[in-house]
Formats: C-alpha cells, structure tokens, sequence
C-alpha cells in the first residue's frame, strides 16, 4: 500500500511549487470587521514567485477578504503579510505596485480604452511616448490591438475583460491579483478567458492570486488551489493532489463530487484501516493520523465505485438499492442505498452492457479500498 | 393580422390612458402657471390705458406736425374724452401712465379734467370772445376749447406735453423693457443709456446673478463633502445622516430665517460670542444680517438641501471599485479624486448647481426679510414695483428679462453639458 501511494504522489508531480522564492507570505494573518467574527483566521499561506495559486471556497469564506489584505484596502487584525520579503502593513495600496482585476473590471467608463491604459503610467509619470509604446504592447497582449479610442462602454463583455487585465499589466507590475474575474461571463467566453489568462501569465512570468469559487476554473488555471471554507484554508495543492488526496472532508465535496460515509476505525496497519460503518465494514485508505476507535469520514469518488459484474472483484463490495438514475449523455448517475448512506451516488460510464441498471433492482457496486480515503471528521469550525 | 390590429388597438387605448392620467396636471399647470404667465408678460408690452381712453384724440395726433401746440381739433377731443374719462373713472389710471412718460403730467391732466367740468365751453361757444390771437390758430377761426384748456395750464402750450400723450397712447411698447434694461428712448427716437447715477436695474440684475453664482459656488463647496460623506456611509448610518440635510428642509423658510437673525443680529449670539471671547470689542460688533452677508448666509443653508440631494443619488451610484481601482493603479487619492471621481458625479454637480442657481436668481422671500438696504435682488424689486409702485408694466418686463437669462443660462448648459445627463436621482 505504501508504495501504491508513493506512486500516486509521484505521478501527479505533488510540491511542484513547494521551493522557489517566496513572493507573498500570510504569516498568521487574521481579519475581524467586528471584534467578535473572526473572517479569517490563523491564514498562513505562501505564494511562490511565477506561481498562479488560486484561493477557492465558496461565497463568505473569506478568500476575498485576504485578496483585500494583500492589495492594502483592508488590515489585517492579527498577523503580517510580506511581499518580496517586506513587511506591508504601512504600505498603501498605490505603492504596492499590485495590478489588480476587479469583479466588474471596474474600468474608467469616461476615459477610452487607452486613457484606462495610460492611467497607471500616467500617475508615475511615464512620458508620453513611452507610455503610448506601453499601452500598445499591453493591448497586443490582450489581442485589442487598435481599440485605443474606444469607450468601455463600447466593448463586450469579453473585451472589457481584456482591458481590465491590460491595465493590470500596463504598468509591469510582478504581482497580479484578480477577483473573480470572469464571474460575469457566460460559460464559453470564461473557458476561452482561462486559457488566455493562463497564457499571459504563462508569457510574463508574473505571479498572480486569483479568487473563485468556481472549482473548474480554479482546476483549470492553476498551479496550486487554497481551498478556504468559514476562514479557514482547509488544503493548498496542486489541482490534481486536491481532487486525488484530498486532506478534509470539506475538500473532498467541493472539488469535483464525493460520496461521505461516516464510521469508526476497528484496525490498521499501515496505510489501510478496516472501518465499521454501522451498516457495513469498509476497507479505507488511512490518509489521517488516526488510530484504532477513532471517529472517521470516508470518501469514495462516484467514478471510482463500479458495478461489479461477478462477486470477489473488489475487496469492499455491497449490495444496493437502486433509488434513482439520471441520464447525462455520456455517463449515468445512480443514486443508491449503501452502508447507511441514502444519497451515494454511482458514476456509470454510457458504455455498452450498462443499460442493464433499472430503478428499483438492487445491484452489486464495489470499490478498492485506495479509491477510499479515511479522512479524520471535520470539526464544526464556526466558533471560536 | 387580427392579432396585431388588436395589440395596436389595444396600444393605442394605453396611450390614451397615459394621455389622461396627465390632462389634470396640465389643466392645472396650464390655469395657474402658463396663463398668468402669458398674462403677465402680455402686460410687459401691451399698454391699452391711454389709447382706450383717448381714442380720438390720439387719432388726431397722429396728423400733428409737432412743432407747436396742437389746433382746436385736437383740444376739443382731450377736453370731450378727459370728462368722459372722469366719468368712466379712468381717468387717474390714464393720468398715471402719461405721468410715467413725462413727470408731472398726472396733476396736469387731474386738474384740467376738473376745471372743465365746471368751465367746458358749450358747443355753441361763442368765437373769439376773451382769447389772444395765437400764431398756430387758424386764422379767424374760433378756438373756444383750445383757449380754455390753454388757460387752464401753460402745459398744454409745450410740444413735450403732447409728446407724452401721444407716446403714453402706444398700445405697444417696449418702453418697459427699455426702464428694466435703464435705458431711454430720446425724443428723436434713439435709444440712450440712462445716466450712470440713474440706472437701478441693470446693477441690480448684475448683483442678482453674481449673488447667484457665489450662493451656487458656496452650496457645491458646502454640499459636495456632505454628499460624499453620506454616499459612503456605512448602510445603517446613511439614512440619518440624510435625515441631518434634510431636516432643515423641512422646516418652515421663516423659522430657519428667523434663527439666522437671532443668530447674526448685532445683538445676536455670534456677536455675543465674539465678544465675551473678546475677538471684538463692543463697538465693534460685525454686521452681518441685513445686508448682502445676510442674504448670502441664509440663502446658501436655505438652498444646501438641493445641492446635496443630487449630488447624493449620483454618489451612491458610482462604485466604490473605481476608487480602489485607481489606488491599486498608483493614483493618490487627489488624482484618483480628479480624474476619476469628480468626472462620475458631474451629471449630479450640473443637476444640484442648476436647481440652487434658478432657485437662487428668483429668490424673494430671505433677501426681503434679512436683505436690508443693500442685500435686496431683482425679485425684491419686482415685488415692489407689482405692491408698491403699482407699476405692473415693468414688473412684468424685469420678470420677462429674469425669464430670459433663465432660459440662456438653461441653453447654455445645455450646451455645454448636456441636459440628458443631468441626473437628479439615481
């Protein structure tokens, strides 16, 4: 087992960005707009120079709140940020020499396209024909190459989007924060806008913190996901390690879907546990530090469990009802009774010889005990 | 087919529909404010008085070569349609327009009505009996009104006279607006300035409008801040702060009149002040009411209100990203102000000037009460030509002129700003 998830770390290239420079550090950074809510707490996190690390969770997780911090709008009320080494409690946003791309672009709507442009060059004071030069660069960056006398107004919504990330650009800063960015676009504009950030990015060299808390996009774009939940960054991996290894429950149902079961672990020996669910015995792979009598959640991927064609295929394997099945193109979605858990769900690829599953019969679903990970239970973490 | 002759139909019934919901405004717009309007600036122009009284002699008049005394003719139709005048009572309307031609004329035309009432000669006067020759008079001819209008008052002996009757006769004129622009016309015609110690009004309506503008500079400089400070308010303290403007503007225009007077008086509370902190001494207390400063003071915290309010619903609609945005792209926070804030509330700085400044040129009510002598406006004038001097003709055409810069102002900014993008809410 153990060299089974060696091979597993292994392949998936895990600490790509665990060494390089440090460029931003949250050192036990803490926010409360009230003395009492604590919106983010004990965030220690470091961004690596070059890296795109996106901060993920859903709305009031706080992720944006320390996209604030590190852009200087908001103070921390515990703990230090540091970027490239310096302390940057007293350093006011327009010094900090961070582009940022706002939620709604928030772009100049009485200034052209090369007004917004010019803007951040013109306050430093860049002569005039330099800063032209600039603006244009940026703009053939984006692929807006003679947009210059355009209004925002005048421009889709794609394209403002592209403004918006120029001017964060104009001014060659080496940190890019952007919130939210593409919350406002339909569906086949943000794909295409992932794949163009991901390339400037990629072209610059530029370190960027992004926020979402659209899971796909996070996967999409990322060198490595801060996954935030109540204030909290719950794991920061690569995309890939948080989907396979995922270290909480929390993660484990937010990225991509995960079946939970809930129960106690009877033995262990080495990296497998046998756990009792009350309703069945599961044999898990023990990713927690947990021992024997402890309290544990297990997480099965839906396209991890199959159907098990004949019995003794699978080392956990149980017979279940089939509550409800949902045809999705190009795979089922099977909702059955298991171990005590009513809303288990069975990912069966649309292939042939599955058509077999009807609602109603009971049906054999089986899984191995790596694509089951024993997670220790998360804590309620809303109070103090 | 069918379907879209009955959505037209049915359009055509909204329309209407919408049409009535407005004709009761209109009927009242058009009773209380169009009409009196009209019928005001009609009155600037239209002087029927003197002609409707004196018809006749008008008529004749107009064949009068000017250079001398009028003959017979002309006499008998003055004396014939004075006494008719006094009969009908109109006769002092008439005595008081041909006055406002030529000063003096009113006891003159009083005075001979009233002898001839007494002395008219009978139509079958006897000729030449008692007269001296005369060199206008037609030879031989008998002249018995002339001579006993003549002997009456020297008056009716000078062309002037007869200039101001036939002048004050116009059914139209725009001799009002001549007076409200201090200008005259001279007896060959040509218009002339007033002499310099003479002209009231022109001064008058330069001192309104620049009073204007400083009152509009004062609310914008007053208003601006407070709306600023309103608009980023957090949400639960918004609503009190905007309850703080806006209380004043509830409260009667004569209390908050009233409170500026117990205020600023000589004996008021900031002289008061001033003194027992001993920043002036006793006789050197400030006047500050009952002059300009008095006016300006009350009327900038009688017309803050309508600066902030626009200035507010246009505020709350700029993001606060814009401001952020600006910061993170280096700006401080005077240039992030210039080029990007005060360019997204110019729709409400254009909206709340206009409204302080056509309130402001008009305003009658607080330079009357704490104006004085020397803080009194245009308003105040035609107050007291329509109650005291009861000259309406030139109340109505200092109005007119009032109206008139109104409007080019109006245009003016129109044309410069845009009045499509004013915006008084949000």
């Amino acid at each position: 087992m153990t060299e089974m998830r060696e091979a597993v770390a292994g392949s998936l290239g895990e600490d790509r960005h665990e060494s390089g420079t440090p460029h931003v550090e949250f050192l036990g950074v803490g926010k409360s707009y009230d003395g009492v809510t604590e919106v983010v707490r004990d965030l220690e996190l470091t961004v690596y120079e070059g890296e795109f690390l996106t901060l993920l969770g859903p709305s009031g997780s706080g992720k944006t709140t320390c996209l604030m911090m590190l852009a200087g709008f908001e103070a921390p009320t515990a703990g230090r940020i540091r970027i490239a080494g310096q302390r940057v409690d007293d350093v006011p946003p327009r010094r900090r020499n961070i582009g940022m791309v706002f939620q709604n672009y928030a772009l100049f709507p009485h200034m052209t396209v090369g007004g917004n442009l010019a803007f951040p060059l013109e306050v430093r004071r860049i002569d005039r024909e330099h800063a032209a030069q600039r603006v244009r660069r940026a703009l053939e960056l984006v692929r807006l190459t003679g947009f210059e006398d355009r209004k925002p107004g005048e421009l889709s919504g794609g394209q403002q989007q592209r403004v918006a990330i120029a001017r964060a650009l104009v001014f060659e800063p080496n940190l890019v924060l952007m919130d939210e960015p593409l919350g406002a676009l339909d569906r086949r504009l943000r794909e295409e806008m992932q794949y163009e950030i991901r390339r400037i990015q990629r072209t610059l060299g530029v370190t960027v913190v992004y926020v979402t808390h659209d899971q796909q996009e996070a996967m999409a774009m990322s060198d490595r996901v801060a996954v935030f939940n109540r204030g909290r960054v719950q794991q920061v991996a690569p995309p890939e390690v948080l989907y396979e290894e995922p270290e909480k429950g929390f993660v484990a149902t937010f990225i991509g879907d995960n079946n939970l079961l809930h129960g106690r672990i009877v033995a262990a020996k080495g990296d497998v546990c046998v756990v009792d669910t009350g309703h069945g015995i599961v044999q898990a792979f023990l990713v927690a530090p947990l021992e024997v009598g402890d309290a544990v959640t297990l997480a099965i991927r839906p396209e991890r469990v199959a159907l098990a064609a004949e019995p003794g295929l699978y080392s956990n394997e149980f017979e279940a009802h089939v509550d409800d099945i949902a045809f999705l193109g190009d795979h089922l979605r099977v909702r059955v009774g298991v171990c005590g858990s009513s809303n288990f769900v069975v990912k069966i690829p649309n292939r042939a010889g599955h058509g077999a599953v009807l609602e109603d019969d009971r049906i054999r679903i089986g899984w191995t005990p790596l694509d089951c990970r024993a997670l220790a239970p998360d804590k309620d973490e809303g109070g103090p | 087919m069918a379907r879209a002759l009955i959505r037209g139909r049915g359009g055509a019934a909204a329309g209407l529909r919408a049409w009535a919901l407005v004709v009761p405004l209109a009927a009242f717009i058009g009773v209380t404010f169009v009409a009196p309007l009209g019928a005001m600036l009609t009155r600037s122009v239209h002087t029927p008085v003197v002609a409707d009284a004196l018809p006749e002699t008008l008529r004749l008049l107009g064949g009068w070569d000017g250079s001398a005394a009028p003959g017979e003719p002309v006499f008998r139709a003055l004396g014939q349609e004075l006494l008719a005048a006094r009969e009908a009572r109109t006769l002092g309307q008439v005595a008081n327009r041909v006055n406002r031609v030529e000063g003096g004329l009113r006891s003159v035309l009083t005075r001979t009505a009233r002898r001839l009432r007494t002395a008219a000669p009978s139509p079958e006067a006897a000729p030449g009996a008692g007269t001296q020759p005369d060199a206008t008079r037609t030879a031989g001819a008998p002249a018995p009104w002339r001579d006993a209008i003549l002997g009456m008052d020297e008056a009716w002996n000078e062309v002037a006279t007869w200039r101001a009757i036939e002048r004050a006769g116009e059914r139209f004129t725009g001799r009002h607006y001549l007076h409200a622009l201090d200008l005259d016309e001279a007896p060959d015609g040509a218009i002339v300035a007033q002499p310099e110690d003479l002209r009231i009004y022109l001064p008058l309506l330069g001192r309104t409008l620049l009073v204007s503008l400083a009152v509009t500079a004062l609310c914008l400089a007053l208003g601006y801040p407070v709306a600023y400070l309103i608009a980023r308010a957090p949400p639960d303290r918004a609503p009190l702060l905007l309850l703080l403007v806006l209380v004043p503007f509830w409260t009667s225009l004569l209390v908050r009149t009233t409170s500026w007077i117990v205020l600023l008086q000589t004996e008021g509370v900031i002289n008061d002040l001033l003194v027992a902190v001993g920043v002036l001494d006793q006789d050197g207390r400030l006047a500050m009411i009952y002059n300009m400063t008095g006016t300006m003071v009350a009327m900038t915290h009688v017309l803050l209100p309508f600066m902030v309010l626009p200035l507010y619903s246009v505020m709350r609609t700029v993001p606060p990203e814009y401001m952020r945005a600006a910061a993170s792209l280096g700006a401080t926070f005077p240039a992030a102000f210039r080029r990007v804030y005060w360019p997204r509330t110019l729709p409400g700085v254009a909206a709340g000037c206009l409204l302080v400044f056509i309130l402001a040129i008009g305003y009658y009510i607080t330079p009357a009460l704490v104006g004085g002598r020397t803080g009194q406006l245009i308003s105040n004038m035609i107050a007291y030509h329509m109650q005291q001097s009861l000259n309406w003709g030139l109340a109505a055409a200092l109005g007119g002129i009032l109206l008139v810069c109104v409007l080019a102002l109006y245009l003016a900014f129109d044309r410069l700003v845009g009045v499509e993008r004013m915006r008084l809410g949000a």
